[in-house]
């Protein structure tokens, strides 16, 4: 009997490979490519007047030097809106290499190909770019007052403005007995995997093909738009996304100029081209999260019950919309998080800075909505002294109101519509994990050591799986092994782990023998890329489904070979045997080789398949009709609706008394993804995210000055926790199963980011006695409130609004 | 696009050798050659991975003459005369993983393994000097490392458990060769 794998904590089949130093990273391929270099503007706004290369060229090495005069066809053109909206009534995108104006430092001017980086970046030193400068917009403040504009015909430095409602808000506000209004402001932050971004493409002139390497959350995405920007066939354009890095949200992105730049001129020159990021590259260039500033008005009951809720938002998109406004169009929507919010009604502005622009980072908008919502449930509580946690409760969607229709559209332009989920069973587990009834007790206890302590929580759910779809590929070798292909990549999540396991399941065939190919157009051509939580809700229902048809085919192939009825015959271990008597069978390899009549025997499962020719039906083709050679499959998971996984965290922190330094005493989660394939790389989603969403919380911003100069553009400056920062995360977990998908699954990749700052929050201002309104927050910002405070004694958790 | 010339001089370039996982490399290449670029695109030890070029995330870590050093932070040509060991020196075969880096796979420690070959490196020196380390005191000898995908509890734990395969592998390496010397210690006779 072969043992179930779904749903156990296996080993992940990546890792011997990555820790014996045998991954395959971007820049670990190509060896002697041409290595491209970029001369990046130092401005933040300017306009370029001259380019003098003429001194680059006398660097020993150079092969080519490509300024936006250079560039051919649609490379000339600006990059495309990968995502429009109707909302998005003024979108802008920069061009591969600037063309008249640059509008961020960090914006590729010129592009320099040589022999190796270090003479690439010798010649890029060498070229002489004059700008005029021009009038700089930095921050969320600057660019909502617009005395100066990013883009002259971008009025007021709007990108979009969006407005949904839900109910009559006006009206319900005027209604309740108490209202509040709260503004809060939420930094920038980024992605930083710990390797760039990078492509390498090979121009095959015998075949006219292009073969690009990226480190891309997306290939299937980067294929398209390259083989549309240089005028090619997809045909001729094969993507394929190496092992990578990490992403995190950055790498999903696309076309990066690089990954149009870089196959253009290996092309061009006929020659391999390559480039690999710098950290410092990767700073200015590559994109941002986070940075908004919000006001919450929000009407109650004396009970803490919602009855309405109005939010505005001001979001920087930074200083190009490539990706469209995806990111506040999630804040907006997945605000509500797990409660009823009364009427409802929620407007934004996307604006633009002159920054780098902002697209997705891990959460995705939504640990800026968890914000702003968890911010308003604790000021709820404090206004009305009910128990935190006991508001909270009040305002849950209950199990038996599932699945439950907001009455919003979310960002896949589908209703806003939670398929599952059981927050009261959640919160009763993350108060008992946490201890949250017994705090008080070690509050007292820490008080009388001279110790200030304090409890936060936070409370999220999060849309995942969002379609349109995934493919998944199965194959059997003659020789047993199992070729599993999906398109969608890989960034370090276990894909190869999790869906070699829901085929080895589906099959009836040893892990050991399921190879899963991820990310590579030549293997799937249709995908769509790794993002938003989606990989195993997506890719594993479409593996599963292309594993269920192979097993029907062989089972198919193996009951006319053994003379019996299909429905009498099992898969274990890769043998298929008859039920009730295991001396019938037939091996998986050897159904492989009987279902391509190829009289070769070519090795000893096709020697052994000669038992079994002897049931053919002479006046029957070798291949029936409806049949193709063959032991695979192919098929597509495409869902209605995304999935909504949901979860819940508590922290303690302690407070320095004298240096207002923060510590985290205990960080506790309670997650619920729907089933769980792999309940230990599971765990391991849930700790990376908790990790990042404390570098939000306490360390990562982008620290721009007025003139738009990155001043922290080094992981010297730019503080991301190390092993000493993050605190050991407790988990437990609830499994509701999404009744969406045939597994159950929901995502699992970004939870663990999106209420970190919202809890540390909590805990800060329950430790202090003053409300938390900036995230992220340093000892020196703490210590900068408590003066404040000192000096009004009197605390007030949110203005009053009128009434 | 203008023309191309080549006015300047080529650069000077040294016959850089080194010791490397036990065997001594030569290539050529200019003294500003990054001993982590060295390694990489002159010797093609691409398990050296380069994350800032400034020292601060460790991705680089190679143990030069058994101590930890960030490979982006030295030039090639001072490495010479040293011992240079790199993630291939400590285990390149996946079937027969060091025990960092079966520990590594143990506890789940690692997800996209971009910054991995320098904590196992750093690890395995550490280890050296600590063989039986406290959960607090892992957490420190790997906090000059950066990880962006582990929230780094899972690394803590494969430091411990690194150390408790380390003293397992080397009990029964002195079982084996009690066995090889066909003393009456030895369970399970003779291996020869």
């Amino acid at each position: 009997m072969s043992t179930r794998q779904f749903g156990e904590r296996v080993q992940r089949r990546e890792d011997p490979r990555l820790l014996t130093g045998n991954g395959r990273y971007l820049d670990d391929l190509g060896l002697g490519a041409l290595s491209a270099a970029f001369v990046r503007s130092p401005h933040a706004h300017a306009r370029i007047v001259d380019i003098d290369i003429d001194d680059a060229w006398e660097v020993d090495g150079v092969e080519a030097i490509y300024t936006w005069e250079d560039l051919t066809g649609r490379v000339a053109e600006p990059l495309p809106v990968l995502i429009p909206h109707p909302a998005l009534t003024h979108p802008r995108t920069g061009y591969c290499l600037a063309k008249d104006e640059v509008n961020h430092v960090g914006e590729a001017v010129v592009m320099v190909i040589a022999r190796d980086r270090y003479l690439a970046e010798d010649a890029a030193q060498r070229i002489r770019v004059t700008y005029e400068s021009l009038p700089v917009v930095v921050g969320v403040e600057a660019a909502r007052a617009a005395q100066t504009l990013v883009h002259d015909d971008a009025p007021g430095n709007i990108a979009a403005h969006l407005l949904q409602e839900v109910g009559d808000v006006t009206a319900a506000m005027e209604a309740a007995p108490n209202t509040l209004t709260i503004d809060l402001e939420i930094e920038r932050s980024a992605c930083m995997p710990m390797e760039g971004k990078g492509v390498f493409a090979r121009w095959d002139a015998d075949e006219g093909s292009l073969r690009i390497y990226s480190s891309t959350q997306t290939s299937t995405g980067v294929r398209a738009a390259v083989a549309a920007k240089l005028g090619m066939p997809l045909a001729k354009v094969e993507c394929i996304a190496p092992d990578v890095g990490g992403g995190f949200g950055v790498k999903i992105m696309h076309p990066w100029p690089e990954e149009v730049l870089v196959p253009w001129a290996a092309r061009l020159l006929g020659r391999d081209v390559k480039w690999t990021e710098d950290r410092r590259e990767h700073f200015i260039s590559s994109s941002h999260e986070r940075g908004q500033l919000q006001q919450v008005t929000v009407g109650f009951d004396d009970d803490g019950h919602l009855l309405a809720l109005d939010v505005q938002f001001w979001h920087d998109n930074g200083a190009y919309t490539p990706y469209g406004i995806i990111v506040p169009i999630i804040t907006a929507t997945q605000l509500l998080g797990p409660y009823k919010p009364g009427a409802y009604r929620v407007e934004f502005w996307s604006l633009f800075t002159n920054t780098v622009l902002v697209t997705p980072y891990r959460g995705a908008g939504r640990p800026q909505g968890c914000y702003a919502m968890e911010r308003t449930m604790d000021a709820v509580a404090a206004h009305l002294g009910i128990d935190r946690a006991e508001v909270r409760a009040r305002n849950f969607i209950q199990p038996e109101e599932m699945p439950y229709d907001h009455g919003l559209m979310f960002q896949d332009g589908r209703p806003l519509k939670y398929d599952s989920g059981d927050f009261p069973a959640s919160l009763a587990k993350l108060k008992a994990l946490v201890g949250w009834d017994d705090f008080a007790a070690y509050r007292e206890e820490a008080a009388a050591q001279g110790r200030r302590v304090g409890l936060g929580i936070g409370c999220y759910v999060e849309g995942t799986g969002v379609g349109p779809y995934e493919g998944g590929h199965v194959h059997v070798e003659t020789s047993g092994r199992v070729n599993v292909a999906t398109g969608l990549t890989t960034q370090g999540q276990g894909h190869q782990t999790v869906l070699a396991q829901i085929v080895a399941d589906e099959l009836g065939v040893r892990i050991e023998d399921v190879h899963v190919t991820t990310g590579d157009t030549r293997r799937m051509a249709y995908a769509v890329g790794t993002f938003a939580s989606r990989g195993a809700v997506m890719s594993g229902n479409a593996v599963a489904l292309a594993a269920k048809a192979v097993r029907a085919k062989a089972l198919r192939i193996a009951a006319d070979a053994l003379e019996v009825s299909a429905d009498d015959l099992q898969i274990e271990d890769g043998v298929i045997s008859v039920k009730g008597a295991p001396g019938t069978s037939i091996a998986l390899s050897t159904v492989a080789v009987l279902s391509n009549p190829l009289r070769y025997a070519f090795d000893e499962s096709s020697k052994a398949a000669t038992q079994f020719a002897g049931t053919f039906d002479p006046d029957k083709p070798p291949v029936a009709d409806d049949e193709e050679p063959g032991l695979e499959g192919q098929d597509f998971y495409s869902p209605t609706q995304a999935t909504f996984a949901n979860g819940m965290h508590a922290a303690i922190v302690e407070t320095d008394p004298v240096t207002a330094e923060i510590r985290i005493l205990r960080y506790c989660v309670i997650h619920d993804c729907g089933v769980m394939i792999n309940p230990m790389i599971v765990e391991g989603q849930v700790h990376g995210g908790v990790a990042q969403g404390v570098g939000g919380a306490l360390y990562e911003r982008m620290a721009y000055d007025e003139s738009g100069q990155l001043l922290n553009a080094s992981f010297m400056d730019f503080l991301m926790p190390y092993a000493s920062e993050v605190p050991h995360v407790e988990t437990d977990h609830l499994e509701t199963p999404s009744p969406l998908n045939p597994l159950g699954l929901k995502g699992a990749g970004e939870a663990g980011t999106i209420p970190v700052t919202a809890v540390i929050a909590s805990a800060i201002e329950d430790a202090e006695g003053f409300p938390v309104r900036s995230m992220p927050i340093s000892p020196s910002e703490l210590w900068e409130l408590r003066r404040m405070h000192a000096q009004s004694p009197v605390p007030v958790p949110a203005q009053e609004g009128s009434r | 696009m203008s023309e191309q010339t080549t006015d300047t001089p080529p650069e000077q370039l040294l016959r850089i050798s080194l010791r490397v996982n036990g065997v001594t490399r030569t290539a050529s290449a200019p003294a500003r050659r990054l001993l982590s670029d060295f390694l990489r695109h002159d010797l093609g030890l691409t398990g050296t991975h380069v994350g800032c070029e400034h020292g601060v995330c460790g991705a680089c870590t190679v143990l030069v003459d058994g101590q930890p050093v960030r490979a982006c932070l030295m030039f090639a040509v001072s490495a010479q005369r040293h011992e240079v060991t790199t993630i291939e020196g400590i285990g390149n075969d996946p079937e027969n993983l060091s025990p960092v880096q079966q520990a590594f796979t143990e506890c789940h420690a690692l997800q996209c393994g971009f910054c991995t070959p320098g904590f196992v490196t750093t690890i395995t020196a550490y280890l050296e000097d600590n063989p039986d380390p406290t959960p607090e005191q892992a957490r420190e000898a790997i906090s000059g490392n950066l990880c962006r995908c582990t929230g780094y509890q899972n690394i803590v734990s494969a430091v411990c458990r690194a150390a408790e395969i380390r003293r397992d592998r080397s009990d029964r390496t002195e079982i084996d060769q009690l066995v090889d010397l066909g003393t009456p210690d030895g369970e399970g006779g003779s291996r020869a």
